[in-house]
């Protein structure tokens, strides 16, 4: 078998797939919290418990009311979403003109009330959520066997990401939420509703935590506490793509779910700080992150 | 500047978190403590059910000894040893605590029990399973009740290798409890003929488990040994099958609770050989505690729901027997008794703390052979205590080979 390193290629291979899966996650979740932080200056603690509500909306959809994996893409992010527009009017808007500090705790107790009250409610082992039944079984790629579900989540995490950049950087929309980040009381002078705005993006950016919430369903056993382990190290993955950078946070997110992957090859101990390591020393070398602006 | 008043926000918050006080107890009662995972990854293992059982105890014992009130004083330890230890410590220095049960996760548990040998306060270990408790980190005080890593090696390991699987790889936990449990399942495969060919050492809490069970699929290995718990054992179990591992190499839980077969489900979980030291389903004593049990819990009780019930129990008789709550007498009194309830039959504490009982290999259920709700297990083996925790190993000074 041919080897790079003392590692055979397949093996290679078949970790950069996987890298690649996980890194599809990390690419949602950062990016979700970019947009939020991006455009509102908000650092959103409160992100790992939304993604967990996704999949809970995904899961207790199916059991009480039949809704399949294909509507609850749709309908969990839409509720979740919902549900974080009421939190920012509720809570979030009276700390805006605070430091960034009190939105970070503001947002970290949000998130332990979720977690708390999931527990209460559905204890802390989980569920298991099924496969759905278009995207059961794998392929043999050769040098590895690629279940199918895996392949999709990849696909489309890219579309979603790909689509998120394109609404913000490339549309009307986008251009008026990121003036409205630049200066809010002069596009208000202009007519446009910005604390609309402010909930609507909060709304958005909670609503690609849930979706990849769904996503993560099938993979992982849902519990209240599968968020939790995530968020620290989408933290990371924003830091080092750069706090508010949309594209900073998609390609470091795929980027470090590779580098995490080696990692897991070549010493798997470290590969839970690897991503922390190189997030150390990005902020030395770079401070603003990779993809972020001086 | 945002990174460091973020970090100097979460201090603060964690800070409030564990310095939430406990209720203290006045002078007079006998204290019960319980220290476990109340919110992390085993927190339904033991956690509130385990809370549960304890006052389900103290109700049947009638409620006071000695004519004095029984009280219970709970905390979550948050898998973090320095917080285990010291609210035990605050607890026997403020609270007068008599003794505690020690919930899940080995590395709190070896710093509590520095902690118990220090304050001379019993601690009944329920919840966590490495062995080195009653080895190495053993005290005249600790009680190591329900199960350890060498019966979990002991009954699934032998199993294994004696119905034809040989060669071995572990996923193992990266801490103190999974490193543990594969060296003690690696000693018995090696003593049955077998050979194990690798393992890898995975962070606890990892979220994929997908590239170390590919490097486990690698090894060219017949059995895939999950030297892990909680949620980590379900999340490679659930990925093992999704990636098509299971048809090639035959999985060992090493260490499985009944809600975790639950949350799985049989379809996922069958065939899976795993060792318990209790279950709800074996007896009329154990089906009548789980009936009770399942009344408030909406579940039916693990193997250290039903320990922590019999820990309790069985402390609180040997108190009664004394006339007294002196740690020295009452663990005399304990090491000369024999322990027969809902969760042992003839069990006895050992000079080194192994509390030697009953062990059951079983054999998860296919989805056509569970009859009715929670029907999960099927007896291989019943192993008689002495099989199962095996001979004194002569590593704790208490106990000479």
């Amino acid at each position: 078998m041919t080897q790079v390193f003392g590692v055979p290629v397949a093996v290679i291979l078949g970790q950069l797939m996987l890298g690649l899966v996980n890194g599809a996650f990390y690419a949602l979740l950062s990016l979700g919290l970019a947009v939020i932080f991006g455009l509102m200056g908000v650092v959103n603690f409160a992100h790992g418990a939304f993604y967990t509500l996704g999949a809970f909306a995904a899961l207790l959809g199916l059991k009480w009311f039949g809704v399949n994996y294909w509507a609850a893409l749709v309908l969990a992010p839409l509720t979740v979403g919902a549900l974080g527009i009421v939190s920012e009017r509720l809570l979030l808007r009276h700390v805006y003109k605070l430091e960034p500090l009190y939105g970070l705790l503001l947002t970290f107790g949000l998130a332990l009330v979720v977690e708390g009250t999931l527990r209460e409610g559905f204890g802390a082992t989980g569920e298991s959520y099924p496969v759905p039944r278009a995207l059961q079984g794998a392929v043999n790629l050769g040098f590895m066997i690629l279940p199918i579900y895996r392949a999709w989540v990849i696909l489309a995490s890219l579309v979603i990401c790909g689509t998120t950049w394109f609404l913000i950087e490339r549309t009307r929309l986008g251009a008026t939420l990121r003036s409205a980040t630049e200066n809010a009381p002069l596009l208000q002078a202009f007519g446009v509703n910005v604390p609309l705005l402010m909930a609507a993006t909060y709304g958005g950016g909670v609503a690609l935590a849930a979706l990849a919430g769904v996503l993560a369903a099938p993979v992982v056993l849902v519990t209240p506490l599968m968020g939790n382990s995530l968020v620290t190290v989408v933290f990371a993955v924003v830091v080092i793509g750069g706090m508010g950078s949309i594209l900073g946070s998609v390609v470091s997110g795929l980027a470090l779910g590779i580098i995490e992957g080696f990692t897991k090859v070549v010493y798997p101990e470290a590969s839970n700080v690897i991503v922390f390591v190189i997030m150390a020393v990005v902020l030395i070398v770079r401070p603003a992150g990779l993809f972020g602006k001086e | 500047m945002k990174i460091k008043i973020a970090a100097a926000g979460l201090a603060a918050v964690l800070a409030a978190l564990a310095g939430r006080p406990a209720a203290a107890a006045a002078g007079g009662e006998v204290v019960i403590g319980d220290l476990d995972d109340l919110s992390g990854n085993y927190a339904d293992v033991q956690g509130a059910g385990g809370i549960e059982a304890i006052r389900m105890a103290i109700a049947d014992f009638g409620g006071t000894v000695l004519g004095r009130k029984i009280v219970v004083l709970v905390a979550d330890h948050q898998n973090k040893p320095d917080v285990g230890a010291s609210k035990f410590r605050e607890w026997a220095d403020q609270n007068g605590l008599n003794m505690l049960i020690g919930g899940s996760n080995t590395g709190v548990n070896i710093a509590m029990a520095k902690v118990a040998g220090a304050k001379k306060v019993p601690l009944f270990v329920v919840g966590a399973g490495g062995a080195s408790l009653t080895n190495e980190d053993c005290t005249p005080y600790t009680v190591h009740y329900v199960y350890d890593t060498t019966a979990l090696a002991n009954g699934t390991a032998t199993a294994i290798v004696n119905a034809g699987g040989k060669t071995w790889f572990y996923l193992t936990a990266d801490y103190a409890f999974g490193t543990q449990l594969q060296n003690a399942a690696s000693k018995v495969v090696e003593a049955h003929g077998g050979k194990n060919l690798g393992s890898v050492r995975v962070p606890l809490g990892a979220s994929d488990f997908s590239s170390f069970l590919l490097q486990a699929q690698g090894s060219g290995a017949q059995v895939l040994a999950l030297a892990n718990a909680g949620g980590d054992f379900s999340n490679s179990l659930k990925a093992a099958n999704e990636f098509g591992i299971t048809k090639t190499m035959k999985p060992a839980a090493l260490l499985a609770f009944i809600n975790n077969i639950h949350s799985l489900g049989l379809q996922t979980a069958q065939g899976l050989y795993l060792t318990t030291g209790w279950y709800w389903d074996l007896d009329d004593d154990t089906r009548a505690f789980a009936k009770r049990f399942y009344a408030k819990m909406q579940a039916e009780p693990t193997m250290d729901h039903a320990g922590a019930y019999s820990a309790t129990m069985t402390y609180l008789k040997a108190v009664k027997a004394v006339g007294s709550l002196d740690p020295d007498k009452v663990m005399a009194e304990l090491k000369k008794t024999r322990i027969n309830d809902l969760f042992a039959k003839g069990g006895y504490i050992r000079p080194d703390g192994v509390m030697v009982h009953t062990m059951y290999v079983m054999q998860v259920k296919t989805p056509q052979e569970s009859k009715y709700p929670w029907d999960y297990y099927r007896v291989v083996k019943r192993m008689s205590g002495e099989e199962a925790f095996g001979p004194v190993t002569g590593l704790c000074a208490l106990a000479p080979k």
